[in-house]
């Protein structure tokens, strides 16, 4: 194992986060304000609770998914698409550095930054709201896995990504609504049965469901179930990068 | 002694299907300058990108030190340097963080002095705080070198290293270049620049079409393919060479003013004296003479147009 290199890789990566401190840290923090002063102070003054939780309690964990899951997969694509897009990649391609290592240092950094403005979020939620995590465990749990999982699905889409278009469509077009309709600020319940049934077939709602269930205990799909999926979707994220590595994929070809 | 790179029936087609390599076969001795000279698309880079990792090969093998560059690219990729032909920087990062980065990604740990002593060689210790957005071109080239020889390679890949650098620059580069050969490091090179070939190179490879046209030993090319030429300017001119000359397969130029005679250095007898007596024979008055030696570029412009 080229640690030397792992290392190499994780902090250049992460000081490019702290080259953006003010974009990384700040506007997180400010969104997340702005989510609960609509969200928290406008709509939870008309609903009181969901499931026996306060309306800006219970939006907390999918604020937290909605930029875990934008963070990771912009971080964990960028980091790879960037030097592919200036070149620089050729010096990574030509080092002694497996791919397992190259992952590692790359998502390992995408991640650690997704989970650090996680981090930040839940801080400023719970000066806004009253937070107690029932179950800590599950909550790193979820939390870890999602970053990571969605951190190597960042990079996947960084190797395939051909241009700035093709890296935004995804973490742009289809994370949003996938997070907005999995029941961020919602509990499934209370839609339609048509949509409920639809809304068993996004796969963020039980990542987002999970998470809050590691938080209240309440939770829209059975917390086994999310996370089963969740490890599912790890699975078939390191499979693809396997295959990619495999045949060089828009790397080495 | 067993060459340092050994490069055989090496094929490459891109998925464009456009075959960049075609059965390239290559043996690198330790310690020597190799210039690979090749117009542009001749598949020099290709044959660079494979040898460093940075491509898969189609077919064929690359051996370095006896290693593998695929299932071995530990080993070969450790002992190998690249600076590429593109000017790729991190815009925003620290010439000594970029310098350092690339040491650590060989697996090597750190070594602020080794860093320092690289800077000051290629005179980019003054700079070494400052990002590499701020550097020009000829710097970015210099860091570039620096990156390659943060590891301390054995091998190292010089893909057009002077394109776009100015004349002092060059020199120093070229300064540095006998350095890292004196210390026992094998240089490989493309450029376009064929003087810098013919001054600097112990071998000359040529390449074309994705197939390699000769690969000798520099004085021994110029020997064989480097052509003199006796030129003769005359007092009055010729309508025609005379019939008695004809042996020498002289050529007439200038509106008649000047005779051109082809002669091979390596032959026994040059058959400049001989021709020279002949034209005293003739009656030709002489008004001057000289001569001149085919370059590395003529040679290379006629192996090049001769592959076509």
């Amino acid at each position: 194992m080229n640690i030397e290199a792992i290392k190499s890789i994780y902090f250049f990566e992460m000081a490019r986060t702290r080259r953006t401190l003010l974009q990384s840290v700040v506007s997180p923090v400010i969104s997340t304000s702005l989510y609960f002063i609509v969200f928290g102070a406008a709509i939870g003054a008309r609903i009181q609770e969901i499931n026996g939780v306060s309306y800006g309690a219970f939006i907390t964990p999918g604020l937290i998914m909605l930029t875990l899951l934008t963070q990771c997969i912009g971080n964990g694509s960028f980091g790879i698409y960037f030097p592919k897009f200036t070149g620089t990649i050729y010096e990574v391609l030509s080092s002694p550095v497996s791919m397992i290592e190259i992952v590692l240092g790359y998502v390992g950094a995408a991640a650690t930054k997704g989970l650090m403005i996680g981090t930040i979020i839940l801080l400023t939620a719970s000066l806004f709201v009253d937070l107690s995590i029932a179950h800590p465990l599950a909550m790193i749990f979820f939390f870890v896995l999602t970053a990571v999982s969605f951190s190597l699905f960042g990079f996947i889409i960084g190797i395939w990504a051909k241009d700035f278009e093709q890296l935004n469509l995804i973490p742009m077009l289809v994370i949003p609504p996938l997070v907005f309709l999995g029941g961020s600020f919602y509990s499934i319940d209370m839609l339609p049965p048509f949509w409920q049934a639809v809304s068993h077939f996004n796969p963020v709602l039980y990542l987002i469901s999970g998470f809050r269930w590691s938080f209240f205990e309440v939770s829209d799909v059975n917390p086994v179930v999310s996370a089963v999926i969740i490890l599912v979707f790890l699975t078939v994220c390191l499979s693809v990068l396997a295959w990619i590595f495999r045949t060089g994929y828009r790397l080495r070809n | 002694m067993a060459p340092i790179v050994s490069v055989s029936n090496l094929s490459k087609t891109y998925a464009s299907g456009f075959k960049a390599l075609k059965g390239v076969s290559l043996d690198i001795e330790q310690g020597e300058i190799l210039a690979l000279l090749g117009p542009n698309g001749a598949g020099k880079t290709t044959l660079i990108s494979i040898i460093c990792g940075i491509v898969n090969p189609s077919g064929g093998t690359v051996l370095v030190n006896g290693h593998d560059v695929v299932r071995d690219f530990r080993e070969t990729r450790s002992m190998i340097g690249l600076v590429p032909q593109e000017l790729t920087t991190d815009a925003f990062e620290t010439v000594w963080n970029t310098v350092t980065f690339s040491r650590g990604l060989h697996g090597k740990k750190p070594n602020p002095a080794h860093i320092e002593k690289v800077l000051k060689d290629l005179s980019l210790w003054d700079k070494k705080d400052n990002m590499l957005r701020e550097l020009s071109g000829g710097m970015k080239r210099r860091v570039l070198i620096a990156k390659a020889l943060s590891h301390e390679p054995r091998v190292l890949f010089l893909d057009e290293p002077t394109a776009g650098v100015d004349v002092s620059l060059r020199k120093s580069m070229w300064e540095v270049v006998e350095r890292l050969r004196a210390s026992g490091v094998t240089i490989i090179l493309t450029t376009h620049y064929i003087e810098e070939a013919e001054e600097i190179a112990d071998r000359i490879g040529v390449i074309n079409g994705g197939e390699i046209l000769l690969v000798e030993d520099k004085t021994a090319l110029m020997s064989k393919l480097g052509r003199k030429q006796l030129r003769v300017d005359l007092s009055h001119p010729l309508d025609a060479v005379p019939d008695t000359l004809s042996a020498y397969n002289l050529t007439l130029e200038g509106d008649g003013h000047c005779l051109i005679y082809d002669y091979d250095t390596s032959a026994d007898r040059t058959g400049i004296t001989s021709l020279l007596a002949a034209l005293a024979e003739a009656g030709v008055r002489l008004k001057d003479i000289s001569t001149r030696q085919s370059s590395l570029e003529d040679i290379f412009v006629e192996i090049v147009g001769a592959g076509r």
